[in-house]
């Protein structure tokens, strides 16, 4: 079979779902935010909750995310999308309801109303990314930067003694009732970018049932942030991140 | 024998970040010599090895790869 026969459109295996915007992405080379954004998109799509699906936007790298879903959404203030979901969720309880957060945004600004939100059980999706660090305001210190590890705000790396132990926000929020389902997975592999997606669905799905908050992690790079090329953070990633931050089902709903 | 793939990258959207270059398993993409319009180097296919396995399109982080591959008992 030649080359020109094979690309029509019967064999197509992938492509980029309509859900995502044809906006050229603004993140870094690299970065695991595109790719989760993008099995994000992919299960509203799967799933046929397109029209049915309000997303609410953090601040952070990725603050223009409702550039790239084609969903509506909304922009909330520094740490504050779980209350802004919670509202729209409580308007509109037959809608999808997700936030997209990163950790400084989820984990530091935004703790209180992370955990009431959750503590609550509101009935959304919470995604949160983890890349340790403050990607868009140049790298400093995040509540879950690991120990020792070097940020623009703790160039001799990060001492527990002074400057607090990493935060592992996704199994304190494991403890709290209100949560229904609590995971952490990644985007780095084929294998791990399956999984979340996966994780996501089952998430969407488990909100339909109204049983609390669905709290999916993913530990992602910032090359920028860390100073590396793409490849080598994602090696970096496995070999110091996952040890701290592993992955997996943390909290999954009772048979 | 494995069935052939084949993919298409937008490269004006491709950022060189080599994900799908260390996800193929046949070595199939490589970085290209020339630059597109925003200065990077963006992914290509160098060889017809592709078995159309997608996950060169699965880590990339800008969307910019369409994989084909040919259907069973053609």
């Amino acid at each position: 079979m030649s080359e020109n026969t094979i690309k029509n459109p019967e064999n197509l295996v992938y492509e980029k779902t309509s859900v995502m915007t044809d906006r050229v992405l603004h993140y870094c080379p690299g970065c695991g935010h595109g790719t989760a954004h993008r099995m994000l998109a992919e299960v509203i799509d799967e799933l046929g909750i397109q029209g049915d699906t309000i997303g609410v936007a953090p601040v952070g790298c990725s603050v223009l995310a409702y550039y790239y879903f084609d969903v509506d959404m909304q922009e909330a203030a520094h740490g504050r999308a779980p209350a802004v979901a919670t509202g729209i969720k409580r308007v509109l309880p037959e809608k999808y309801v997700f936030t997209y957060q990163g950790d400084g945004d989820l984990a530091a600004i935004g703790t209180a109303e992370t955990i009431h939100a959750c503590n609550r059980g509101e009935n959304i999706l919470v995604v949160f990314i983890n890349n340790g660090i403050y990607g868009m305001t140049g790298g400093q210190m995040a509540p879950t930067t690991l120990e020792g590890m070097k940020s623009s705000t703790s160039p001799r790396g990060r001492d527990v003694k002074t400057m607090g132990n990493p935060l592992k926000i996704t199994e304190l929020l494991a403890q709290l009732p209100g949560t229904y389902f609590v995971t952490r997975q990644s985007v780095h592999t084929p294998a791990n970018v399956r999984k979340t997606k996966k994780a996501l669905k089952k998430a969407l799905e488990y909100q339909k049932l109204d049983k609390g908050t669905c709290f999916v992690e993913v530990v992602a790079n910032c090359p920028s942030g860390w100073k590396m090329t793409p490849v080598q953070s994602n090696k970096w990633m496995e070999e110091n991140m996952f040890p701290y931050y592993p992955l997996g089902d943390i909290k999954v709903p009772e048979k | 024998m494995a069935r052939k793939g084949d993919v298409v990258i937008n490269i004006e959207k491709c950022k060189g970040c080599e994900v799908c270059l260390a996800a193929c398993p046949n070595e199939v993409l490589a970085l290209s010599k020339e630059v597109n319009s925003k200065g990077y180097h963006f992914a290509m296919k160098v060889n017809s090895e592709c078995i159309g396995c997608a996950n060169c399109a699965i880590v990339c982080p800008d969307a910019v790869i369409t994989v084909y591959r040919e259907k069973r008992n053609n």
